[in-house]
């Protein structure tokens, strides 16, 4: 008994590493003022960067930061829409959301000779799980905490963004940017310049989140392989009401469903599949409509900001 | 500002739709036009270690040994399965494969409305099947019982694993042999059986195996293409067996990959080639492989893991399924048939 539940707690903390870092991004962004539901297409760069760099160079960890800058340019892009030219926030989301698989696939297809999906790194070559061999194989503390490296990144990651938030210069900044940037710019912040950084950063944090799946959790990229989770962690980011704490509370709740769905899988015939797969993204449904309540986003979010106009 | 918005959907919608086909020519000496094939791949892919991958080997090694023009387009959901086919309808293809029964509705629909062009497809067979379409299926039952047979001799727990793709005819054939095997080696051995829904979350596979191994299982067999990528990984992690299916898979994890379910796409593509080649054509009718044509069974890389005495009863094992005295099932009715329980 004691075993199924850390076998049910470890499978959530793999499902959800992934969408935690995604969703810390969404959460940087969108304190900034800025809506980014290009998560999506972002995930899917990094994914796919993550998975060819680390085949190329054959280190799984350079081929996660390749991930994270790749999918910055692309946070970068998004910037530049809706920052520089007031773009509406979320038709350059979208844009992303179709240019960032095509350019992946495009860019596979000139790299693995005409494939959409990159060749396997090797099982040897992926990102290492640093407590592999410490407690013995299958007990409660091997299957709770062997984990990939990155999952344990992602929960720092998630105190580090805690801390920038509130507890430092930048995050008042970028807070009060999505609040009230008229009133951020008299005091003489430079919106743009703290926007562009957190857009540039949420990039950042979704690429690592795809190349978490591609190359920590599984070997290669595909298509496919990035199938909703970007949007899964945008939901986080609102069930966790803009907090990081609250949208890794969030992720965990989407990583358990997942990880329910193949506990359960095995232990009864009363489930279809297809119903069963149907879990997480029900839970998700559910969840924002029933209980997130009112939450209230940041005031300023997916309003352009001009410099020096009145609005 | 509007100007850049028209210039970046128009560039959305280049990179996006740009180069979903890629062909590898096979210059001919003569100078005469070689034949060409063309395949088009469920959602696989061809690098999935697995099915689509051993269709685009059978399609290399036509290009290589009979010197015809061969191309793939890879389909990254269902709907891209009739523009595939009409993409390569349009691109003059001699012959073209669907590869896998998740386009057998496609497949059936371009040959209806384009009856001059030859098509064929991987495991599916109807009763009335077009004069311009071929089917091809395999007993992938057969080699499913020998990896079980295996299996349940060589499990120490005397507990096994089985994980499917999406539930099917196909993976039924699977399913059942692999369940038969297992209780013909070893009546008292278990069998845990999952489905992962899907043919290409490697991760949900992981998960699967990684309970199985839990629960004690000490060998899993996957049949669910990209999914079983997962399931030879947390054989590595945990250090146990996995199975591998449809190609040699032993490359993947060389150290616990115990054997695996061959299923030949590679010959039977070559084959329908080579017959094109000498102006044969079967159109119309569904094409039946299994160990008698040598097209199924065991994987050669079976003899590093598996004792030589089991693998000469698997030998045995092979002719007494073609001779008939030991009988495979492969759907539900028939394992209850056959006297496996049901």
């Amino acid at each position: 008994m004691i075993v199924s539940i850390a076998f049910l707690l470890g499978q959530t903390l793999m499902y959800a590493s992934p969408l935690i870092f995604t969703s810390l991004g969404g959460t940087v962004s969108e304190n900034s003022g800025v809506v980014n539901i290009g998560l999506e297409g972002m995930m899917v760069v990094g994914a796919f960067t993550a998975a060819a760099v680390g085949y190329f160079s054959g280190n799984a960890w350079v081929g996660l930061f390749a991930a994270g800058v790749a999918a910055g340019c692309f946070g970068l892009l998004h910037a530049v829409a809706c920052v520089t030219f007031n773009a509406d926030h979320v038709v350059s989301g979208i844009a992303i959301n179709f240019l960032g698989p095509g350019i992946s696939y495009f860019v596979s297809r000139l790299l693995f000779d005409g494939a959409t999906q990159t060749r396997s790194l090797g099982l040897d070559n992926k990102i290492p799980r640093p407590l592999n061999g410490v407690f013995a194989s299958n007990s409660v503390p091997d299957l709770l905490l062997n984990r990939y490296a990155t999952a344990y990144l992602a929960v720092v990651a998630v105190a580090a963004v805690w801390f920038v938030l509130y507890r430092t210069r930048l995050g008042l900044r970028i807070r009060a940017v999505g609040e009230h940037p008229e009133a951020a710019d008299t005091l003489g912040v430079d919106v743009k310049l703290v926007r562009y950084v957190s857009v540039v950063a949420s990039g950042f944090f979704a690429g690592l989140g795809g190349g978490t799946l591609s190359i920590a959790i599984i070997s290669q990229f595909r298509p496919g392989l990035i199938s909703g989770q970007g949007f899964i962690a945008l939901a986080a980011v609102i069930f966790g009401k803009w907090r990081p704490q609250g949208a890794f509370a969030a992720c965990l709740l989407f990583g358990f469903a997942q990880a329910l769905v193949v506990f359960l899988g095995l232990r009864t015939d009363a489930l279809p599949t297809q119903i069963m797969s149907m879990l997480p993204y029900a839970l998700t449904l559910v969840v924002l409509v029933g209980f997130v309540g009112r939450s209230a986003a940041p005031r300023a979010i997916g309003r352009p900001f001009g410099a020096g106009e009145t609005t | 500002m509007r100007n850049i918005s028209v210039v970046a959907i128009v560039l959305v919608a280049i990179i996006t739709i740009a180069g979903c086909q890629r062909s590898d020519d096979a210059g001919q000496a003569d100078g005469s036009q070689p034949i060409a094939i063309a395949m088009v791949t469920d959602v696989g892919g061809v690098n999935d270690q697995s099915f689509n991958q051993s269709a685009w080997e059978g399609m290399q090694m036509s290009r290589d040994q009979l010197g015809v023009r061969i191309s793939y387009a890879e389909s990254g959901q269902g709907s891209d399965y009739g523009p595939n086919l009409e993409t390569m309808y349009d691109a003059g293809n001699e012959l073209i494969w669907g590869i896998g029964f998740l386009m057998a509705d496609a497949i059936r629909t371009a040959a209806v409305s384009n009856p001059s062009q030859k098509y064929a497809i991987i495991d599916f067979a109807w009763q009335d099947t077009p004069n311009n379409l071929l089917g091809v299926v395999f007993q992938a039952e057969q080699p499913s019982f020998l990896v079980g047979y295996i299996a349940g001799k060589m499990t120490e727990s005397g507990i096994v694993g089985f994980v499917g793709g999406i539930s099917g005819d196909v993976i039924d054939q699977f399913d059942y042999g692999f369940h038969a095997g297992v209780a013909y080696a070893n009546p008292s051995a278990r069998v845990l059986r999952q489905y992962a829904d899907s043919f290409t979350d490697a991760a949900r596979g992981k998960s699967i195996a990684s309970q199985m191994f839990l629960e004690g299982a000490d060998i899993v067999f996957a049949a669910a293409g990209s999914v079983g990528d997962g399931v030879i990984e947390a054989a590595k992690e945990q250090g146990r067996w996995a199975i591998g299916v449809d190609r040699d898979q032993n490359y993947l994890a060389p150290e616990h990959v115990l054997t695996s379910a061959m299923k030949r796409v590679d010959m039977a593509i070559f084959n329908v080639a080579e017959g094109l080649v000498d102006g044969e054509w079967p159109g119309g009718t569904t094409k039946v492989l299994g160990l008698v044509d040598g097209a199924v069974g065991i994987a050669p890389s079976s003899d590093k893991h598996v004792p030589t005495a089991l693998l000469a009863e698997v030998r045995e094992l092979e002719q007494q399924i073609i001779a008939g005295s030991v009988r495979v099932p492969f759907n539900r009715a028939t394992f209850a048939d056959y006297g496996y329980g049901n």
